[in-house]
């Protein structure tokens, strides 16, 4: 039991040798040759640019939510290139391990793709990306300057992240969990995973964690408070109120799997027995608990994009959004019912059938309000002036591609057909049809409807459409046999497979993965062209899509006080009222705005995360003292600065007004 | 919005609202204890089930005397949370003891909940 | 431009901007923004609690509560935690009067009630992992250190806080940001009593119930 690391340890280097380098495994040694190639000439160009003293004022420090929300999409697209070159390895592995082959992936690497793939794509992909797009519209949608908590939101961003970096870092300091992405005990005790991995997962969600609960509390006290006079909860853009309950699910959320973590350390570096398998330890309790998040946790992914779809749809149809108060009940009620599902994710542990009943009936309920929204959005569809512009075209894709992973779902919630179906194919095939029907097409439709107001020009089309073929089909050629291998019994996570007649589904799979990587080459492409034809595709109106909310009313991109005037709201869609009443943008009567003042202290504390991290990881423990001492200090140095506003000056103003003002004459 | 509340003194944060929780709390401290400590009931069930309404009121006494809590503090914003949070823990409570008391009785039969050495059956 | 164009666009501004708007004072959201994160805090508590109710039973042939356990010395440490409220009470009380000095003297004597608190529950852990009973020995003991630890350590950098905020006020005095500040710890302090009232009942008194 209670095994005293720091008795096996080297004082000064701690676990860490030589031989945590993965030398031995040649993927990484070229991975790590690429990445380090791809980072030098990265930092080469910025100091020859002299963009140093630029990035670190204007971006770092930044406390603009926009630029922060920029910052998340960033992070969000480079951790998709990573997390998918896991998912391409694992389909390829999967396509030759048949019959004799090993394939070209040993277990231990194996294991180690599988769990980095969901954790990366679930915290380091989708959670930066669904945070990004919150941070950069929730603010302009309600009308307000910026958000509760500039620094906070700063620092939120830095921390999460501070938890990629972690998990980045693990690639070639050592190794990570090879337990699957919740990192079930005991096989993530000390005793079945004595190595780093799974210390390196549990601090890289810690630290991440502590970024995503905060930004959860500032979004929420932002539109809680922030709103626009004249905006009441029944006028709010449907966005910001998936952006609410998405909030409130974080903050309520998160906590959970802060404290699992925390108990799951302990059993770790100190030795107690929570979810050990002797001295009254439970490790399904573990199960219960990182459930208890990890439910609404998928709900805090899909709400935020249930609202995207929602603007998209009303604004591509040209009609108000149908339905508008079911919208936000559903929401409401998803948000409720997501906290009493958990146990479907273990029916098969043995609870019984009255427990098991209990939670099969709440997860099928859960289907009612989410079939409501799909209603809604056809009818406000039907009988509307549809443009299938690119983020309609992601909407209806999602429609029919979400549609069949509920069903699946709902099958799923069948505690004797998940006696069969837990824990195969089937499920991954379930997850992912609705991770990536929804989620990913989400965000894709959110990106490219947002893209203009973010940086002033649109995406290029064609590219967008090339992506977006790539990703619809790809999806289904990749998904679909693994529906059918789960329906034949075949358990996830495996390396080898011994029948070769399950080898032609293997294969599909794996061209239909490809495919998505052409999905996100084409994207990568569409971001390249557009902004080498950023003059043809400028838009210099603020409204390209002619929208309906608030967010459209300001210049792309907004400046940096987003309103001069804070909007006084009469409807619903604002913007679209605004537009139909004949509003004039006014041109005089500026004032000096108060704005808040750029900081590094989150950047900093981020770093000094990172190395207690990474100390704690290796048992460095000087280092990890040190460093806490530092967080802590510099964090209270922190609180004597009082001094964190000044006035942007009327000048200033007057002259991003003025500029504005001509590029709408200009127009005319 | 109402932006402009300086720094006003929330209901109940006077002296006499302080000191009525003050009073209250020790009151609602002191009888459990007494009970627990002097073996006043025959049945401990009894004895859980009062010391437990006890504490469910003395909360309720902290959150009105010293949180200040009302239905008016930022527009009920304080209220509303407060209530969801405590639906929440009540579900991840019950929730867990009901999900892990089905799972041990029935994945453990004849293994109950380990029982004491001080405990005489 | 002619003079009713422009009183046109003067009504229309009127009804779709708010002209004469004041700066927003940062930090009107302080206080809410605290509340949910404490209201977050609350569920890492419920954590801790549901784990202690599921394996808190669980003595593994090691002690349990009533061999640990001594209730005068938890009626002591709950008295020293209900004091401190008191007097925090009365710290705020003075500020809302503006007496700086007053609300330092209380400040320090629930500082003080505090660090008696912490004395006690350090000498009680002490004594139990004297005693054979460490954190390791079974899961209902983890479950035992961890929930009541965290309280403690909640307490700890509540304390780290106050200290902080005295000698914030002695520097800048009852400013606004000093008052929200204030009213934060007041906050987190009186929210770590009613979690208190949690752990006495269902850890402490509960046990010996067992």
């Amino acid at each position: 039991m209670a095994l005293d690391p720091s008795s096996l340890v080297d004082p000064i280097f701690g676990r860490l040798s030589l031989d945590s380098l993965p030398l031995h495994e040649p993927i990484l040694v070229a991975t790590f040759a690429a990445v380090a190639i791809g980072g030098m000439a990265l930092l080469a160009v910025v100091t020859r640019q002299k963009l140093w003293g630029y990035l670190w004022a204007e971006w770092i420090t930044s406390i603009d939510h926009k630029r922060i929300g920029i910052m998340y999409m960033i992070l969000g697209i480079v951790m998709l290139l990573r997390g998918f070159a896991d998912a391409i390895m694992m389909r390829l592995q999967q396509a030759m391990a048949f019959g004799g082959s090993e394939g070209y992936l040993n277990a231990h690497h194996y294991d180690q793709i599988f769990t980095a793939h969901g954790v990366i794509m679930i915290f380091f992909v989708a959670m930066p990306l669904v945070t990004g797009l919150m941070n950069y519209i929730v603010p302009l949608q309600i009308g307000a300057r910026d958000v509760a908590f500039p620094f906070l939101n700063n620092f939120s961003f830095w921390m999460t992240t501070a938890g990629a970096v972690l998990v980045m870092i693990s690639l070639f300091v050592g190794e990570f969990a090879r337990t699957g992405w919740l990192a079930y005990p005991p096989l993530s005790g000390i005793q079945y995973s004595p190595d780093v991995g799974v210390d390196y997962y549990i601090w890289a969600l810690q630290i991440a964690g502590v970024g995503t609960l905060l930004s959860g509390v500032n979004l929420l006290a932002t539109i809680i408070k922030m709103r626009a006079p004249g905006m009441t909860l029944m006028k709010m853009p449907v966005f910001t109120w998936t952006a609410l309950c998405t909030n409130v699910l974080i903050v309520a959320a998160f906590p959970v799997l802060t404290a699992v973590l925390v108990l799951l350390s302990l059993d770790r570096y100190v030795g107690t027995n929570f979810f050990t398998s002797d001295f009254g330890g439970s490790p399904m309790m573990y199960v219960n608990l990182i459930w208890i998040w990890g439910h609404p946790e998928v709900y805090i992914l899909i709400l935020p994009i249930f609202g995207i779809f929602s603007e998209v749809t009303s604004t591509f149809s040209g009609k108000k959004l149908f339905g508008y108060s079911s919208m936000v009940y559903a929401t409401v009620v998803i948000t409720i019912l997501s906290y009493i599902v958990w146990l479907h994710h273990f029916f098969t542990m043995g609870s019984g059938a009255s427990v098991n009943s209990f939670f099969g009936i709440t997860t099928m309920i859960i289907s009612i309000p989410t079939g409501a929204k799909i209603f809604n959005w056809l009818f406000t569809m039907y009988r509307g002036r549809i443009r299938f512009e690119l983020p309609m075209m992601w909407t209806v894709a999602f429609m029919l591609t979400f549609v069949i992973g509920g069903m699946t779902g709902v099958l799923l919630a069948v505690p004797p057909a998940d006696f069969v179906l837990h824990n195969s194919l089937f499920l991954v095939a379930h997850f992912h049809n609705v991770i990536i029907g929804g989620v990913v097409f989400g965000l894709f439709a959110g990106i490219v409807y947002w893209f203009p107001k973010a940086f002033g020009f649109r995406l290029d089309p064609f590219w967008g459409k090339v992506s977006f073929w790539c990703w619809v089909v790809g999806f289904y050629i990749a998904f679909m046999p693994l529906y059918v291998l789960g329906l034949m019994g075949v358990t996830r996570r495996l390396r080898y497979f011994e029948d070769p007649s399950l080898q032609i589904w293997f294969v599909i799979a794996a061209f239909g993965a490809v495919l998505i990587l052409f999905g996100i080459l084409a994207f990568l492409v569409q971001i390249y062209v557009s902004i080498r034809r950023r003059h043809e595709l400028r838009d210099t109106s603020g409204d390209p899509w002619d929208g309906r909310t608030l967010e459209w009313s300001t210049s792309s991109p907004p400046p940096a006080y987003n309103f001069a005037f804070t909007p006084i709201i009469h409807d619903g869609d604002a913007w679209w009222d605004m537009k139909q009443r004949g509003y004039q943008r006014p041109q005089s009567g500026f004032r000096a705005i108060l704005m808040p003042r750029n900081t590094g202290a989150g950047f900093v504390l981020a770093v000094l995360c990172t190395i207690f991290g990474f100390a704690m990881v290796w048992y460095l423990w000087w280092l990890a003292i040190a460093s806490f001492v530092g967080i802590v200090g510099y964090a209270l140095w922190h609180t004597f600065n009082y001094d964190r506003e000044f006035h942007l000056s009327l000048d200033e103003v007057v002259r991003a007004e003025n500029e504005r003002t001509q590029l709408l004459a200009a127009r005319s | 919005m109402s932006a402009h509340d300086h720094a006003a003194a929330p209901p109940h944060a006077t002296l006499r609202g302080y000191l009525t929780g003050f009073v209250l709390s020790v009151i609602l401290t002191a009888i459990p204890f007494w009970l627990v400590m002097g073996g006043v009931l025959e049945s401990k069930q009894a004895t859980a089930f009062i010391i437990m309404a006890f504490a469910a009121v003395q909360m309720i006494v902290h959150m009105i005397y010293f949180l200040h809590m009302s239905r008016k503090s930022e527009e009920g914003w304080t209220l509303v949370s407060l209530i969801f949070t405590l639906i929440l823990v009540v579900i991840t409570l019950a929730g867990s003891l009901w999900v892990m008391y089905h799972l041990n009785s029935n994945m453990m039969p004849g293994h109950e909940t380990s029982v004491s050495p001080n405990e005489p059956f | 431009m002619s003079h009713a164009l422009t009183d046109a666009q003067a009504a229309a501004r009127d009804v779709f901007h708010d002209a004469h708007e004041h700066d927003h004072e940062a930090g009107g959201s302080t206080l809410l923004g605290f509340w949910i994160y404490l209201m977050s805090d609350c569920l890492i508590f419920a954590v801790l609690f549901a784990t202690y109710g599921v394996v808190g039973g669980n003595y593994a042939a090691g002690p349990g509560p009533k061999d640990l356990f001594d209730l005068s010395l938890v009626a002591v440490n709950t008295a020293m935690l209900l004091l401190s409220s008191i007097t925090y009470g009365f710290a705020m009380l003075a500020s809302y009067r503006k007496q700086i000095g007053a609300t330092q003297l209380w400040l320090a004597v629930t500082g003080l009630f505090g660090l008696a608190f912490l004395g006690i529950e350090l000498y009680e852990f002490a004594h139990m992992i004297h005693e054979g009973a460490t954190p390791q020995r079974s899961a209902f003991l983890s479950a035992f250190f961890t929930l009541v630890g965290t309280h403690g350590l909640h307490v700890t950098f509540g304390i780290i806080w106050l200290v902080t905020l005295m000698i914030q006020l002695g520097r800048h005095g009852l400013t606004r940001a000093n008052e929200r500040r204030l009213a934060c710890l007041s906050l987190f302090w009186h929210f770590l009593d009613v979690i208190w009232i949690g752990v006495f009942t269902f850890v402490y008194l509960m046990g010996m119930l067992r």
